[in-house]
């Protein structure tokens, strides 16, 4: 059939719209001046800026901290939720209540959870932000596992039974190895969707223990330096290989299944 | 024999249902215990201050007042609140136009490219936030790029930042990827017989698209449009990057009142008229979906 | 009527038609017969406007075809999944391709109505699709094919999806539609049977190619290649050389065949199993053309029998249909023989 070539305009607008501005942020951040809007030469000086900046370097190990501890959480909880869900309940309000944190607005998430906070007096730090991202990480992998759990085949966990395993074993031989490549899936959303989070952490962390993007949102909304552009630039590359990898791996796991 | 007969079915059926109840306790007890105290305890928190007093240092006081409501009808917040619709609504539509043709030209592509494609309109949304928008703000301000770009062939420069325009384009942009993706999903799902028979039968191809593929991908554009509207309407960052720091959209306001006013009751009454609205908009979506 | 003249198509490495060249007549019931992947379904969709042929002509009635977009095109396709639009009620499927007509709303209203009752769904007319059973969606998609009176009907295996019992009640209705409404039908599918007791003429497609095309009795009795021979019903197919009274076949001797080939050409004779005559090996004298084995298996069908016989000098079994029950048992010696105008030679 006739390919209709009037889409192509707004197919090849979306592109441009999503990518200019990052073409212009990387290559900004190579510039030898100090104005963000004329490039004035080569050079990475920006990089040794931003690499000395102790404010960056602190709300980098503070952002690490609280994603490793949201992936492991949200890892067991969302896991184990998972499977629940799918294979040892049938209510419609525990399903509602398992994807509600993925559809609740942020803003709302955050305050609930500043108020819950002050009210049973739990010091703001880095647990708080952990213990907030674990609720939504949680949901994100458990509906991942999830996707996962209702394409497998429950006809194996029976065979399995029939062949004389406990439900114990079954559930670590059989059961888990098969949701491997959904759980590692799960914990990956977890880890970038907690290095990512803003809104939550704003409102849950303590103002001496910031994470990097609260960093990031201070400096942007004190003007635009080119020493962010070389932060941004490292925090794209970062985030796109670690997506193509992603999407590497997952293909990579479907051919062998 | 007989004996031997009953006695194991009858383990055979108490056993199941025992591991069943265990099953519930270990699979699904710790992760909706977490749940509940993480989340709905919040959230029901949150909602019970909207009956209450504001305590004169943040905090509330617990007298039950109905006054929260009334304030909401003030011109002056309720202006943001509609403030905060329009240019929700305005951001949702324009990523439908734009992202219904990117998708639906993607659907198109051979299967190799359509991962690229799929994979390019994703890739951006993995990236920081923040600095996704500060690339706006580098591109729009006065001595920007876009300026200099216009006034390279003789126009402006015009003040690009700083108002409700610069505002869309930066919801536009952080929120388009979750209305190309369920469009996507949508139009791929759509048996391409059904364009054909279309075509066989005498449509032109704009017959079949408003005939025939657009009807069946509804509940594509449902979940697409609430999935960009509800970041919009409750956002309160690109207001405030792009926007010029005023208490534009309904997100600014509820901030400011936990963290500027702090009169914590009202913010929540904010939250609630927020998350009402929201809701109107999933069960719209729901319906749309089941009647499909 | 139809003139499809040296039409190719090719998918990458794929050849899906070579050179096809078919004539089909004004009223006409014809079918496209072959294996999955024979290109039959790439020619009902070059005629339908779907794909288009890499080269060759087609024309109805003398005008051409391919030019033209597929909604302007006197040709419609019912599709082998229905592609019944799932958000408009079958009323309003069928008036859809009427409606593009822009015809008077009476007018439509009026041809909708009377091709749901030669169909038999008046009562379903409000009804979605999904709330029908697989012969009504059937129905359906018909109706609002021949509600656009379109010179040339295209079916894509019609009666595919549908179970045993309502298949066979659908191919006597496909049969009196088509005899009703005078349009020139065109049907492809894969099975034989329902190539056969459908369509006037049948052409036999392999690999992209055009293997004979004639009525359904000529087809079944008189094969003209090998592959229409071992596909068009059974056959025991024997290996040879022609010679003025059949075949002289590789390691069994001459056996009894029509043949109007020169004498030594390579062919293939082909024998229906129906027209073997199977007889205790002691009743038969020696003579050329008698074949001897030993029963391998005997499988009932009901109506029929079959008998597999196992023949020196060959390595397949030579199977003979007998009608009813038959007392051959498994191990008995027997003899085969057959007519020789029931032996056809196929050339090679």
């Amino acid at each position: 059939m006739r390919k209709p070539r009037l889409l192509y305009v707004p197919f090849w607008a979306t592109y441009v719209f999503l990518y200019a501005p990052i073409v212009v942020l990387v290559v900004m951040s190579f510039n030898a001046g100090g104005s963000p809007y004329s490039f004035e030469g080569f050079s990475l000086k920006w990089y040794g800026e931003f690499a000395a900046n102790a404010e960056i370097r602190r709300g980098l190990v503070n952002t690490l901290i609280v994603a490793a501890g949201t992936t492991v959480l949200s890892t067991v909880l969302g896991t184990l939720m998972a499977v629940g869900l799918a294979r040892h309940s049938r209510s419609r309000l525990l399903d509602a209540i398992g994807v509600l944190p993925a559809v609740l607005p942020d803003l709302v998430l955050g305050i609930g959870l500043l108020l819950f906070y002050v009210w049973v007096q739990l010091s703001l730090g880095l647990h708080s932000v952990v213990l907030a991202h674990t609720v939504f990480g949680t949901a994100f992998v458990a509906a991942v596992v999830r996707t996962r759990l209702t394409h497998a085949d429950t006809s194996l966990e029976e065979a399995s039974r029939d062949l004389g395993a406990t439900p114990v074993a079954t559930f670590f031989r059989i059961t888990l190895p098969q949701l491997a490549p959904g759980i590692a899936a799960g914990a990956l959303l977890a880890f970038t969707l907690s290095v990512d989070e803003f809104v939550i952490a704003f409102f849950t962390s303590a103002p001496t223990e910031p994470t990097l993007p609260i960093v990031i949102y201070s400096m942007v909304r004190f003007g635009v330096t080119p020493e962010i552009n070389a932060l941004a630039t490292v925090l794209l590359a970062v985030s796109f290989s670690v997506v193509i990898a992603a999407q590497r791996m997952t293909r990579l796991t479907e051919s062998f299944s | 024999m007989t004996r031997s007969a009953v006695v194991p079915g009858a383990a055979a059926t108490a056993r199941p249902r025992r591991s069943r109840a265990l099953g519930r306790l270990v699979f699904l007890a710790p992760g909706l215990a977490y749940l509940v105290a993480f989340l709905l305890i919040p959230l029901a928190l949150l909602l019970s201050y909207t009956v209450f007093r504001r305590g004169r240092f943040g905090g509330v006081v617990h007298e039950v007042t109905g006054e929260n409501f009334t304030r909401l009808l003030d011109p002056l917040y309720l202006d943001v609140v509609l403030e905060s619709l329009k240019l929700a609504t305005i951001a949702t539509v324009i990523a439908l136009l734009v992202g219904y043709p990117t998708a639906y030209l993607i659907t198109r592509l051979p299967s190799r490219w359509k991962t690229v494609a799929l994979v390019a309109i994703v890739l951006p949304f993995w990236t920081n936030f923040l600095v996704r928008i500060y690339a706006w703000i580098v591109l729009l301000s006065g001595p920007g790029l876009v300026n200099g770009a216009l006034g390279a062939v003789g126009l402006g420069p015009f003040e690009l930042l700083y108002h409700s325009g610069a505002i869309v384009t930066g919801l536009v942009y952080s929120y388009l990827p979750l209305m190309v993706l369920p469009l996507y999903a949508a139009i791929e799902k759509l048996d391409p017989q059904l364009r054909e028979a279309s075509a066989n039968l005498g449509a032109t191809p704009a017959r079949t698209f408003f005939s025939v593929t657009f009807p069946l991908t509804l509940p594509g554009v449902a979940t697409g449009c609430l999935f960009v509207f509800v970041p919009c309407f409750g956002n309160f960052i690109i207001p405030e990057l792009l926007g010029g720091g005023r208490s534009i959209m309904v997100g600014n306001l509820i901030r400011d009142q936990f963290l500027k006013a702090r009169d914590w009751p009202f913010g929540a009454t904010l939250t609630l008229a927020l998350l009402a609205v929201l809701i109107v908009l999933l069960l719209v979506q729901a319906w749309s979906s089941r009647r499909a | 009527m139809l003139q499809i003249t040296g039409v190719s198509r090719r998918f990458g490495d794929v050849t899906a038609l070579a050179d096809v060249s078919l004539e089909i007549r004004q009223g006409e019931f014809f079918a496209l017969l072959g294996p999955s992947g024979c290109g039959k379904t790439t020619l009902l969709r070059i005629l339908a406007g779907f794909e288009s042929p890499d080269a060759g002509t087609v024309t109805l009635d003398g005008a051409d075809l391919l030019g033209r977009p597929p909604h302007r095109r006197p040709v419609n396709l019912m599709f082998q999944s229905y592609a019944l639009f799932p958000h408009m009620t079958v009323a309003k499927n069928v008036a859809y391709g009427l409606e593009r007509e822009k015809l008077p709303r009476a007018e439509i209203r009026s041809r909708v109505g009377e091709v749901l009752e030669k169909v038999g769904l008046s009562a379903m007319a409000g009804r979605r699709p999904q709330q029908l059973s697989g012969g009504q969606r059937q129905r359906v998609a018909l109706a609002r094919a021949i509600v656009k009176r379109p010179r040339l009907l295209l079916l894509d295996e019609p009666l595919s999806a549908l179970d045993k019992k309502v298949r066979a009640e659908m191919q006597l209705e496909l049969k009196r539609l088509q005899h009703e409404v005078g349009i020139t039908f065109v049907v492809v599918t894969h099975d034989q049977e329902e190539a056969m007791s459908l369509a006037d003429r049948i052409a036999v497609f392999s690999a992209g190619r055009v293997e004979q095309v004639d009525e359904p009795v000529a087809l079944y009795q008189r094969p003209r290649t090998p592959f229409v021979a071992g596909f068009v019903g059974e056959n025991n197919l024997f290996g040879g050389r022609a010679c003025s009274v059949g075949l002289a076949a590789d390691g069994l001797g001459v056996l009894p065949g029509s043949s109007d080939m020169p004498d030594g050409t390579s062919a293939l004779l082909a024998v229906r199993p129906e027209r073997v005559r199977l007889a205790p090996a002691d009743a038969v004298a020696d003579a050329p053309g008698v074949l001897r084995g030993e029963v391998a298996d005997v499988s009932f069908y009901g109506g029929v029998s079959h008998v597999s016989v196992t023949v020196p000098g060959r390595q397949e079994p030579v199977l003979a249909a007998v009608q009813g029950a038959t007392r051959t048992l498994p191990g008995e010696r027997v003899a085969l023989s057959w007519a020789p105008e029931d032996g056809v030679l196929v050339p090679q």
